[in-house]
C-alpha cells in the first residue's frame, strides 16, 4: 500500500507547487527600494519646464509617485481612476513622465484631464533607473519621512486602490513625520 | 538515363545547399541586428572586457529572459549606457553590480550570489543526487541480502506440470 501512496504524495506536493507557481506573476519583481529613502531628484516640470521640482518639498507629507508615459496602454487604463483618486484631499499625486515627449504628454493631460499636482519630466530616464522603474505604469507611496513604503507595478484599478492604496495612505498620514 | 538522374540529384543537392547557406546568412543578419551593441570606445582592453562581462551578466527586466547585451529595449540601452559610464569612470564590477541590485533587486543578476535564500537552489540538486545514491545503495544491499525462496519438491513438480500444459496449449 505504502509503495503506491508515496508516489501519490510526491505527485500531490508537485501539483501544489505548480499551482502556486501558476498564480505567481513573473513580471512582478519585488522592489529592493521598499523601506529605503526615496531617491532625490530635481526635474523640470512638464507645464513649466524652466522650473524644477523635487521630493524635498514634499517632506512631512505622504505622497504618491506615479511613473507614466503618454504612449503606454496601462497608463491610459488607470488614468480615470487616478483622476478620481486625485479628488481626495489626502492625496498628493506626483507624476513622473518617464522618457516621453512633452508635447504628447501635455496633449494627453489636456484631453483626458490631469490627476497630478505636479508632473515632472524624466527625459533621459535616469530618475526612472534610480527608482528601479522597468515597466510603466509604476506607483510608489512615500511616507512623511521620505521613505518608500509601497510599490505597485501595472495599472491601478479601483480594487487595488480601495484595498491597499487608500488604507495605507490613511495609516501613513497618522504616523508622525 | 542514369546520367540524367545524377545531374538532377546534384542540382537538387546544390539548391538545397544554397538554401541552407542563404538561411544561415539571413539568421546571422538577425542575430547581428539583435545584439544591438553600440560602438564603444574604451581606453584599455581591461575596461572593454569588464563592460562586456557586465552587460552579459545583468538581466534586462523588460524582456526578462535576455541579458542587457541581447536586449534592444529602451531600458536595456539606458542601463548599457550607465554601465559604460561607470566602467569608464573606473568603478569596479562589484560597484556596478551593487548599483543595479540596489535598484532592481537580485533578480537582475543572471548569476545569483550564494546566500540564505538562494542556498536551496544551489545545494538542492546535490542533496537530491546524494539522496538518490543512498536510496539506490540501500535497495541494492537489501535485495542482495534477501534470501531466495526455497521451493519444495512438491512445488517443483506442480510448476513443471503447469508449464508442460502451457506448452501443449500453444
Amino acid at each position: 500500500m505504502l509503495r503506491y501512496l508515496i508516489p501519490l504524495a510526491v505527485f500531490i506536493i508537485l501539483v501544489i507547487f505548480l499551482a502556486i507557481g501558476l498564480k505567481n506573476d513573473p513580471r512582478y519583481v519585488p522592489s529592493p527600494l521598499i523601506g529605503k529613502p526615496a531617491p532625490d531628484f530635481s526635474l523640470p516640470r512638464l507645464f513649466t519646464p524652466s522650473t524644477t521640482f523635487g521630493p524635498k518639498s514634499l517632506r512631512g507629507k505622504v505622497w504618491i509617485l506615479n511613473a507614466w508615459t503618454s504612449d503606454c496602454v496601462g497608463c491610459r487604463q488607470e488614468h480615470p481612476y487616478l483622476l478620481a483618486l486625485s479628488k481626495n484631499k489626502l492625496i498628493n499625486l506626483i507624476g513622473l513622465d518617464y522618457r516621453d515627449s512633452n508635447t504628447l504628454a501635455i496633449a494627453l493631460l489636456k484631453e483626458h484631464g490631469n490627476p497630478y499636482q505636479v508632473v515632472v519630466t524624466d527625459q533621459d530616464g535616469s530618475v526612472g533607473i534610480d527608482y528601479g522603474v522597468y515597466a510603466v505604469p509604476e506607483t510608489f507611496i512615500i511616507d512623511k519621512k521620505g521613505i518608500i513604503r509601497f510599490k505597485y507595478i501595472g495599472p491601478l484599478f479601483p480594487d487595488e486602490i480601495n484595498k491597499t492604496i487608500l488604507p495605507l495612505i490613511k495609516k501613513l498620514n497618522e504616523e508622525v513625520g | 538515363m542514369i546520367i540524367n538522374q545524377l545531374t538532377l540529384f546534384w542540382t537538387k543537392l546544390f539548391r538545397a545547399k544554397l538554401f541552407v547557406v542563404a538561411c544561415l546568412f539571413l539568421f546571422s543578419l538577425v542575430s547581428l541586428s539583435q545584439a544591438g551593441i553600440e560602438v564603444r570606445n574604451f581606453s584599455n582592453s581591461a575596461q572593454e572586457r569588464r563592460y562586456h562581462q557586465l552587460v552579459d551578466e545583468i538581466r534586462c527586466l523588460v524582456c526578462q529572459n535576455q541579458n542587457l547585451a541581447d536586449s534592444n529595449s529602451q531600458l536595456a540601452q539606458d542601463l548599457r549606457n550607465k554601465i559604460y559610464d561607470k566602467v569608464k569612470a573606473n568603478q569596479t564590477n562589484q560597484q556596478v553590480i551593487d548599483y543595479m541590485v540596489e535598484r532592481y533587486g537580485q533578480f537582475v543578476l543572471y548569476n545569483p550570489p550564494f546566500d540564505l535564500v538562494t542556498s536551496f537552489i544551489w545545494i538542492g540538486p546535490f542533496i537530491l543526487v546524494i539522496a538518490a545514491i543512498i536510496l539506490l545503495v540501500i535497495t541494492i544491499v537489501s535485495r542482495s541480502k534477501a534470501t531466495p525462496v526455497e521451493l519444495s519438491e512438491a512445488d517443483h513438480t506442480r510448476y513443471r506440470k503447469l508449464l508442460d500444459n502451457e506448452d501443449k496449449n500453444t
